[in-house]
């Protein structure tokens, strides 16, 4: 490791489990996104291997109809809320910074808020498990089903715990904006921003203009559940298309907070290991840019079979249909970066390749369904669960692990090995598609989502069998994985500051793992590609005085205490309204103190 | 290297056509989507054509340069990395490229999305279809006809189906007849099309309505002119009086028993609109929404313990007694 000549000297512990619990370090709120997630992920694939199995034969009992609903619930819920968003925040958490060249967030408190908030929705929505039932209305909780006449305590908890979730997005959401719009170092122009870093930005302009739209639709489903109001209550004269409107102008937004953080790590992977400059980088944060923004006038194509009427449907058709237009230009620019490089074959060179072919297929079957009426037959059928795992797996999932291979030498100072790394590859790449590609066929022969069993003889066999049979092989990949993780991590760190010998971005001018203040001097940057440009022009970085005199904030346990505040407002709408205002009183007192802690 | 794309290709080019058989084995699956049998599903399935082919293409085009690029353009000794920032000719021509198939798309979609939606044909027959956790209900208003799960309609002329929804959100889909609409509660939606071959077809509820949503299913029966009539007429009728010992025995237990609570067969003191429809139930193919077919066994199987055939089931378990089950059987087989 290479270590920064004198850092600062420590500020309260620096180990142990209490400086976890009051870190303030953009870099370890990071890791702790990242393992909580990793470990979100791995129940979501137990939630996802549970339907699997149930589905491998026809009539097959392993599991019984409510509890499967539950499952597949779930797992939507885990993967999209507590693995997925928080996977993309510990890259922002880790690489925004990192990247633009500053010492840590803007809110450095504000941050240690979100994650905390994060934890506790995410327990809070699992442990409905244990407290009579989890949600099992799916995800996108329909209403009337998600009513209190047809479901349980679990949607109670969907609600207390996407709101919970949804606060700790929007904190972060801000957070980030502001310090890629405030903090950049020297010379980062918003146009010489690493892709991932735009990328960054735009997720947070969804999220903070998407959570409140979900947000006011889980207060009327809470006001309809507890509190007999009939938003979404067709019997009193409420309309339960409201929902599916508040929930898609949410929801789809959300689809491109899923992908986005994806297309902007494997937009930093594969010019460096191509080693040539991204191909078209204008474009490409435009269409980057004009996908977030089309993102809001497309969220009606979840709803063609609602009987939105014939305009509707050929405007939102065309909507739809243009957003495979910046999407296209993407996927055209990565592959023209890989033409005329000279490519190292890398593991995180391997999944990001493998998400140009994967996003696609899910991009084409996508313009399908804006194809309505070929929609009305692929509506709420396996096609469908197949093209959103090509986006979600085969798009968000590899490009984060491209992400986590190239970046794991930054963040620890230890390389994750590359024949395990390659082995999980190939399990993923091979699990996948054997999982996800037959349940086209399956929509294809009439198979409807979200059932529980089926009838031998409708030509859905085979190619369920299949199906799960991959699941098991993308679960030993993970395993994979989980092996190579705990192997690097017990060897010593001696990664050098950039790592690959290739890296182009600021995070690779610093030592692997970065001091606490990230640069010991904050770099100047000249170009798109900075390291690439001082390379290349000769220039060497500005030595490090001999005292540093960086200031940065200190620890502080009031963003745990605040989110355990948090936690309490909704664990007392679930139980006792005593509890919510023993939150409200913690809040305020976490708040003022927050204010008045000293920060030096 | 220049070789090495050859074997690369031959692999996608095998992959494509294995891909483009595999799709066409669905055809011949019993709820295909693919094999059309009404005119509305004809027009979605030369759609669907369309964009499989241009989806294809892109596939293909994507997929091959993605792997070409990996072989030629893999590291090798002494090779220099060519560092071009962009081309705004060739970025402006494959902005423009996916703008065309889009168009090429987008005609014939919101053509057939003018055909298929709006007013039906004025001529057509009309059905109200009703959907409940977990059986559908249809009415025949011009005729009088109310009956469950199993719907007739006559050949070559058009229907026009009303949806309705008793509770919560469900879908109406017969996939070889028509895309799916949703029935909503407090929405009146509708769907129309005109079937052009005499058969059996599978529909079943295509949006999430609860625990026993893979059970809720049904039959659509396209009859020649004259067998529809026959049906309309036969269904018309009050109940057959039970002829034979077993079955008196049986209405006896069905109108003093908690049957009448939910159920109706017309003739009898059974007039309730909860559950399906009774009074023709032996002359349908299936029970309990389509999930099982229509025998003596599987009838018993269904009385004895609902919940366990069909979870969640809004009709209980009545703990009759096997006798009961026996005469019940046999006087439900009975109502042809």
């Amino acid at each position: 490791m290479a270590t920064a000549a004198g850092t600062m000297p420590a500020v309260g512990s620096h180990t142990g489990l209490w400086s976890w619990l009051t870190t303030v370090d953009h870099k370890r709120i990071g890791t702790l996104y990242g393992v909580t997630a990793v470990l979100f992920f791995m129940l979501g694939g137990l939630e996802a291997l549970a339907v699997r199995t149930q589905l491998a034969v026809p009539n097959a009992t392993v599991i019984e109809a409510g509890r499967f609903n539950q499952f597949f619930t779930m797992h939507a819920l885990t993967m999209i809320f507590l693995a997925v968003m928080p996977l993309g925040a510990a890259f922002f958490n880790w690489f925004v910074p990192l990247m633009i060249g500053a010492r840590d967030v803007a809110f450095p408190r504000l941050n240690a808020l979100s994650y905390w908030v994060f934890l506790g929705g995410g327990l809070l929505l699992v442990s409905s498990f244990i407290f009579g039932g989890a949600p099992d209305a799916g995800w996108f909780a329909y209403a009337p089903l998600s009513g209190k006449t047809y479901a349980g305590s679990g949607m109670d908890f969907y609600v207390i715990g996407l709101l919970t979730l949804g606060l700790s997005s929007l904190i972060a959401a801000l957070n980030f904006a502001v310090t890629i719009i405030n903090m950049r170092a020297p010379g980062m122009t918003m146009m010489r921003l690493p892709v991932f870093i735009w990328m960054t930005i735009v997720v947070a302009f969804l999220l903070i203009l998407s959570l409140p739209v979900l947000t006011v639709a889980l207060v009327q489903m809470l006001f309809d559940r507890n509190f007999e109001t009939n938003f979404f209550v067709a019997t009193n004269g409420g309309d339960p298309i409201l929902w599916q409107h508040l929930f898609w102008v949410f929801g789809h937004p959300e689809v491109y907070v899923l992908i986005l953080p994806s297309f902007g790590i494997i937009s930093e992977v594969l010019p460096v290991f191509s080693r040539k400059p991204l191909f078209g980088y204008t474009a490409i944060v435009f269409a980057g840019v004009s996908i977030g923004v089309l993102g809001w006038a497309v969220w009606s194509h979840h709803m063609f079979t609602t009987g939105l009427g014939t305009v509707p449907q050929i405007v939102f058709s065309a909507s739809t249909m243009a957003i495979a237009v910046p999407t296209g230009v993407k996927i055209f620019n990565w592959l023209a970066t890989m033409y005329g490089g000279n490519i190292r074959f890398t593991t995180a060179m391997y999944f990001a390749v493998s998400v140009i072919v994967l996003f696609t297929i899910g991009g084409i079957t996508g313009v399908m369904h804006a194809v309505v009426p070929v929609d009305t037959q692929q509506q709420d059928t396996y096609f469908i669960v197949a093209h959103l795992h090509y986006v979600l797996f085969g798009g968000a999932i590899m490009g984060i692990f491209s992400g986590i291979y190239y970046w794991f030498p930054k963040m620890t100072g230890r390389f994750l090995g590359e024949g395990l790394g390659k082995l999980q590859f190939w399990l993923f790449f091979i699990g996948m598609n054997l999982t996800f590609f037959p349940m086209h066929f399956l929509g294809v022969s009439g198979m409807p989502r979200r059932i529980y069993t089926y009838d031998a003889g409708l030509g859905w066999e085979m190619w369920n069998m299949v199906a799960t049979i991959g699941s098991y092989i993308i679960a030993v990949g993970m395993l994979a994985f989980v092996w190579n993780f705990f192997k690097s991590m017990r060897k010593p760190a001696t990664a050098a500051d950039d790592a690959w010998g290739m890296g182009a971005t600021l995070e690779w001018a610093t030592s692997s793992p970065p001091p606490e203040h990230d640069f010991d001097v904050i770099p100047a940057v000249h170009d798109r590609d900075p390291l690439w440009y001082n390379r290349d022009h000769g220039i060497t970085p500005e030595p490090a005085p001999a005292h540093l005199h960086i200031h940065m904030p200190p620890p502080s346990y009031y963003p745990l205490v605040m989110a355990g505040g948090v936690l309490m407002l909704g664990v007392g709408v679930l139980s006792h309204l005593a509890v919510t205002a023993l939150g409200v009183v913690i809040i305020l007192y976490s708040a003022w103190a927050w204010i008045l802690e000293p920060t030096d | 290297m220049r070789s090495s794309g050859t074997p690369a290709r031959r692999l996608v080019a095998f992959s494509v056509l294995l891909l483009i058989v595999l799709f066409a084995v669905a055809c011949n699956d019993p709820q295909s989507t693919v094999n059309p049998k009404s005119d509305n599903a004809d027009s979605v399935q030369s759609l669907y054509l369309l964009v499989f082919w241009l989806g294809m293409l892109v596939f293909v085009g994507v997929t091959l340069a993605a792997v070409v690029f990996a072989f030629v353009f893999r590291e090798r000794p002494g090779r220099q990395a060519r560092q071009i920032h962009g081309n705004t000719r060739l970025e402006i021509l494959w902005t423009f490229i996916p703008v065309v198939i889009l168009v090429v798309m987008a005609v014939p979609t919101f053509q057939v999305i003018i055909d298929t939606t709006g007013d039906p044909p004025s001529d057509s027959l009309v059905i109200v279809a009703t959907g409940h956790q977990w059986w559908f209900e249809f009415a025949y208003p011009g005729q009088g006809v109310t009956t469950a799960n199993e719907l007739h309609i006559p050949v070559n002329r058009p229907v026009s189906i009303k949806l309705l929804s008793d509770d919560v959100i469900h879908s109406f889909w017969v996939p070889q007849l028509s895309g799916k609409t949703d029935m909503v509660p407090g929405h009146e939606n509708s769907l129309f099309f005109t079937p052009n071959e005499i058969g059996e077809y599978r529909g079943q509820c295509a949006e999430f309505c609860g625990t026993s949503h893979a059970n809720m299913r049904f039959r659509v029966f396209v009859d020649s002119q004259e067998d529809f009539d026959a049906w309309v007429a036969s269904t018309l009728a009050e109940r057959i009086e039970p002829s034979d010992e077993l079955a008196t025995a049986g209405e006896q237990v069905f109108t003093t028993s908690a049957c009448i609570g939910c159920h109706t067969v017309r003739g009898t003191v059974a007039a309730a609109r909860v559950g399906p429809e009774l009074t023709h139930f032996g002359s349908r193919d299936t029970v309990a929404s389509g999930i099982m077919d229509n025998t003596p066994e599987n009838v018993a199987r269904w009385l004895r313990d609902p919940p366990a055939v069909k979870p969640g089931s809004k009709m209980p378990n009545l703990n009759l007694t096997e006798d009961q089950i026996q005469k019940l059987v046999a006087y439900l087989e009975s109502l042809k």
